[in-house]
C-alpha cells in the first residue's frame, strides 16, 4: 500500500488531516478518504505538523469547513488550497 | 474475533461485580480527610478518597454531591466502606444508603471526640473489613457484568480519526452482549448535537438529550466572556490540531460507535434503570469530574482515548488508556495501555483495533493494573453546580 501522508474522514470534506510527522512546502501528499477507500494527491503549501489540517480546495472568508462530513466552524481569513488550517484562519460558529 | 465470553470479577451482595476490590475509607466532607488519610495509613489494604466539599452546600448542588459520595461507596468495585464526618446526621445519611447494597458499612462521625480517638475506633473497623475483603476470590462471571464508561480527554485529530473509533468498535460489538454502557461530556457535543440527538433510541429519549444539551450550552452562552478558546478546546487540543469545538465534538462522539442507540438520559451520578445497553449522562467535559460522576453511577471499567496524553485515572475505577498518536504512544509510553497508532499508517483496521481493545478490557476486568493505577492516579473530583451557602 502507498504510504498515506493525509487521511481526509469524508468525501464532502475541504480540509484533511496530515498523519506524518510533517509535511513540507510544495510536498506532494497522497491523500486517502476513509468514507469511500479512494485516493487523491494535493501539494502542501506550508510546513503542516502532524494531526493539523490541510485546506483541500481554495477558501474564502466566510465559507464553511467541513469534516466529518459536517460543518466545524467558518473561515475568518482566506486560505489557499494546500494550506495549513487552523485556529488562525478558522473560528468556531457556536461560542 | 471470537469474544471471550467472560471475565474474573468479584461478586457482590446486591448482584452486581466489580472488577476491583477496595476497601475506601469516605470523607463525608473536606475537614474529615485529615482522619481517613490517618486511617488509610494505619491499616493497609484501604483506600482514602479526600475531597474538597461536603460542607454548606444546598439544594441541587447538596444532593449531587451526596448522590457522588454515596454512589462512590455503593460500587461494585469497593467491597467495603468506613465513613467519617464531622457531624453524625450527614455521617449516617450517606452510612445508611451505602447498606442498602449490602456491603459492610459503618460510619464515624469527628465532633465530641476529635481526630484521635476517631482514627483509632476507625481504624478498628478498617482493620476487620480489610482483612475480610482480603479473602474475596474472583469468579467468572458473564460479559454483562461489565458497565463500560467512556470519555476522551487531550484529545487531537488522530483522536477523532482512530482512537475513539477503536472505542466505538467495541461500543458496536458488545452492545449485543448485554453490557451497560455510558457516555457523557455535554459541552462537548456542541456541534454535532444534532447527529447525537438521532442516536437516541426514541423521541422521548431525544427531546430529554436536546433539553440537557441546550441547557448547559445556555450557561456556557450565559456565562462565556469569550470564545472558550483555550478552555473548551483546549491549549493541548489546540496544539494537537483541532481548532474549533464543532470538530473536537464530532470527534467525540465517534466513541459510541456506528450503529447504537442510547437508551436513555441520566443526570450526574444517576444509576442506570433501564436495563442493558448505551446511557448518556450530563456531565462537565472535565475528565476528573466525568469519571467521578461515571462511577458514582455504578460504571466499573473506564475507556479513555487520548491524542496528546491525558494522564487521568479514578479512585475507584480502573482507566484504561489508548491512543493513536504516534508521538504520545512512545513519549508518554508509561500512560498508555493500548497504543493503535497503526492505523494512521493503515497497518491495522478499526475492526483489529476494536478487537485488541476488548481484549484488553477484559484482562483489566479480570485484575491486570492499568498504567494510571501503577502510577498511583486516583482523581476523584465532585462536580459543584454552585457556591455554597
Amino acid at each position: 500500500m502507498a504510504k498515506t501522508d493525509i487521511i481526509i474522514h469524508d468525501e464532502k470534506d475541504n480540509v484533511g488531516v496530515v498523519v506524518i510527522d510533517k509535511t513540507s512546502s510544495n510536498q506532494d501528499c497522497s491523500c486517502w478518504i476513509m468514507e469511500n477507500d479512494k485516493s487523491i494527491n494535493i501539494k502542501s503549501l506550508s510546513d503542516i505538523s502532524l494531526g493539523h489540517k490541510i485546506a483541500l480546495v481554495d477558501l474564502n472568508e466566510g465559507d464553511t469547513i467541513l469534516k466529518y462530513g459536517y460543518d466545524i466552524g467558518k473561515v475568518v481569513k482566506s486560505i489557499k488550497k494546500g494550506e495549513h488550517v487552523h485556529v488562525h484562519n478558522v473560528k468556531t460558529k457556536k461560542w | 474475533m471470537e469474544i471471550l465470553k467472560s471475565f474474573l470479577g468479584y461478586k457482590r451482595e446486591n448482584g452486581r461485580v466489580g472488577t476491583r476490590n477496595y476497601v475506601i475509607i469516605l470523607p463525608v466532607d473536606d475537614i474529615s480527610n485529615a482522619c481517613t488519610e490517618a486511617v488509610a495509613n494505619n491499616i493497609k489494604g484501604t483506600l482514602a478518597i479526600p475531597h474538597s466539599y461536603g460542607r454548606l452546600q444546598f439544594g441541587e448542588d447538596l444532593e449531587l454531591f451526596f448522590k457522588t459520595i454515596i454512589g462512590t461507596g455503593k460500587n461494585p468495585n469497593v467491597a467495603a466502606v468506613v465513613v467519617i464526618g464531622i457531624e453524625p446526621k450527614w455521617t449516617k445519611k450517606v452510612v445508611d444508603e451505602i447498606a442498602k447494597t449490602g456491603k459492610p458499612v459503618e460510619g464515624f462521625s469527628i465532633e465530641g471526640t476529635g481526630d484521635i480517638t476517631t482514627t483509632m475506633k476507625a481504624s478498628t473497623k478498617a482493620q476487620e473489613f480489610s482483612q475480610w475483603a482480603s479473602e474475596k476470590q474472583r469468579e467468572e462471571c458473564p460479559l454483562s457484568d461489565l458497565w463500560i464508561s467512556v470519555k476522551c480527554g487531550e484529545s487531537d485529530t488522530t483522536s477523532g480519526l482512530a482512537a475513539n473509533p477503536t472505542v466505538g468498535n467495541l461500543m458496536d460489538k458488545l452492545d449485543p452482549l448485554g453490557v451497560h454502557t455510558c457516555f457523557g461530556e455535554t459541552s462537548e457535543i456542541t456541534g454535532a448535537e444534532q447527529v447525537c440527538a438521532t442516536r437516541a433510541a426514541n423521541d422521548e429519549v431525544k427531546k430529554k438529550f436536546l433539553d440537557t444539551w441546550n441547557s448547559y450550552n445556555d450557561f456556557i452562552l450565559e456565562n462565556k466572556t469569550n470564545d472558550l478558546s483555550e478552555s473548551q478546546p483546549t491549549a493541548g487540543n489546540i496544539a494537537g490540531g483541532l481548532t474549533t469545538i464543532e470538530e473536537k465534538a464530532f470527534g467525540n462522539i465517534q466513541k459510541i460507535g456506528k450503529k447504537i442507540k442510547y437508551v436513555d438520559v441520566l443526570t450526574p451520578a444517576e444509576e442506570p434503570k433501564k436495563g442493558a445497553g448505551l446511557y448518556f449522562m450530563d456531565t462537565s467535559s472535565a475528565a476528573g469530574e466525568c469519571l467521578t460522576l461515571q462511577a458514582a453511577a455504578g460504571f466499573n471499567i473506564h475507556l479513555f482515548p487520548t491524542g496528546q496524553g491525558n494522564i487521568i485515572g479514578n479512585a475507584i475505577e480502573p482507566v484504561i488508556k489508548l491512543t493513536a498518536n504516534p508521538k504520545t504512544a512512545v513519549n508518554m509510553k508509561e500512560h498508555i495501555d493500548l497504543d493503535v497508532s497503526k492505523i494512521l499508517k493503515r497497518e491495522m483496521n478499526l475492526d483489529q483495533a476494536g478487537d485488541e481493545l476488548i481484549k484488553t478490557t477484559l484482562r483489566v476486568a479480570s485484575g491486570r493494573l492499568t498504567c494510571a493505577e501503577v502510577l498511583g492516579h486516583k482523581e476523584f473530583i465532585i462536580t459543584k453546580l454552585y457556591r455554597s451557602a
